[in-house]
């Protein structure tokens, strides 16, 4: 999977903040939309769309988009 | 001393008895007299609650609730029972954009159709007796109050707690009473390794009146109570265990 789709299905998890936001160097947590609710969608979207089984706390230690993309590429089981 | 909350004589089949809850209540209820038919997947660890049962003839069986055929072959080899605890049960954080049918299948096979077939199988095999009392290891999720991403998991719990309403009806002639016990969070490994992180639980332990989570044996007590004939005018209902979370 590419970035941008990934960016694409990032961005999805998010009603109102604008698309133009989402960037690889998006530190994603000062987003004012970003909340626990988004966090777990973020979660399982990795895990159905991206096949990325990742643990909250792993998460957690990624700050931008690109960290996050670089995990779940990391732990992509299929 | 007798008791009328001893399980003296009594023999109790527990589902999903190799970790958490599960294997609380078997410890448990076996020191409390009762003799433990006990299930689970997992062999090892099954084999590790079995050795930690008080006093003995305690039988284990191996049984994935998932599985039908598993649950008909484990009915045919159970002894008459006073007791079923309808423990086994799974935990999946979803939001609802993200379940599927396979999710919505795998969390009400184990949930709600294992402990609904196991019931009707053990009623239609004449295997609880008279006087005996069935228990639902249900949650305070789906009755009482949901979380994020437990929908599903929600559900599956809340159509039990209709399944124990309708069949403690159908079962009372027989004596037979069925109640259910619906526990807040429990401090066991059934989240782990999720979508809920640390912060999120230090956080949500602040909303238990209580101030911490619960321990799989304080679940146990209330199930042993179920089980005894201390609760022999008891039937149809959930005793909510929450730490008075659901409270505010």
């Amino acid at each position: 999977m590419e970035i941008e789709q990934f960016i694409q299905l990032f961005a999805d998890q998010f009603d109102e903040t604008e698309p133009e936001l989402f960037k690889p160097s998006t530190e994603f947590r000062q987003l004012e939309e970003w909340s626990s609710l988004v966090a777990m969608a973020v979660l399982n979207m990795l895990e159905k769309k991206c096949n990325a089984r990742i643990k909250s706390e792993e998460m957690r230690e990624t700050q931008t988009i690109q960290a996050l993309y670089d995990l779940m590429i990391s732990k992509q089981t299929a | 001393m007798s008791s009328v909350f001893s399980l003296q004589n009594k023999t109790i089949l527990i589902t999903g008895a190799s970790s958490g809850i599960g294997a609380a209540i078997a410890k448990e209820a076996s020191k409390m007299g009762a003799r433990v038919v006990i299930t689970g997947r997992n062999e090892e660890r099954l084999n590790a609650t079995y050795l930690s049962l008080s006093g003995d003839g305690h039988l284990q069986y191996i049984a994935d609730m998932a599985n039908f055929k598993d649950i008909e072959q484990l009915v045919t080899k159970l002894p008459k029972l006073d007791g079923c605890v309808n423990n086994a049960g799974i935990v999946k954080p979803l939001m609802i954009q993200f379940s599927d049918k396979e999710d919505y299948e795998s969390i009400f096979n184990v949930n709600t159709q294992a402990p609904i077939l196991l019931t009707q199988l053990l009623i239609q095999h004449k295997k609880v007796n008279r006087s005996g009392s069935i228990v639902f290891i249900s949650s305070i999720s789906g009755i009482h109050c949901s979380s994020l991403g437990g929908s599903l998991y929600s559900a599956s719990k809340g159509a039990i707690q209709g399944f124990v309403k309708g069949v403690a009806l159908d079962l009372a002639s027989k004596g037979i009473r069925v109640n259910s016990v619906n526990p807040g969070m429990i401090e066991t490994k059934i989240f782990k390794d999720g979508a809920i992180s640390d912060d999120q639980f230090d956080e949500d332990v602040k909303k238990y009146p209580l101030k911490r989570y619960g321990k799989p044996e304080e679940v146990a007590y209330a199930v042993i109570y179920l089980l005894s004939d201390a609760s022999c005018w008891v039937t149809g209902t959930g005793l909510l265990i929450d730490g008075g979370f659901t409270l505010q």
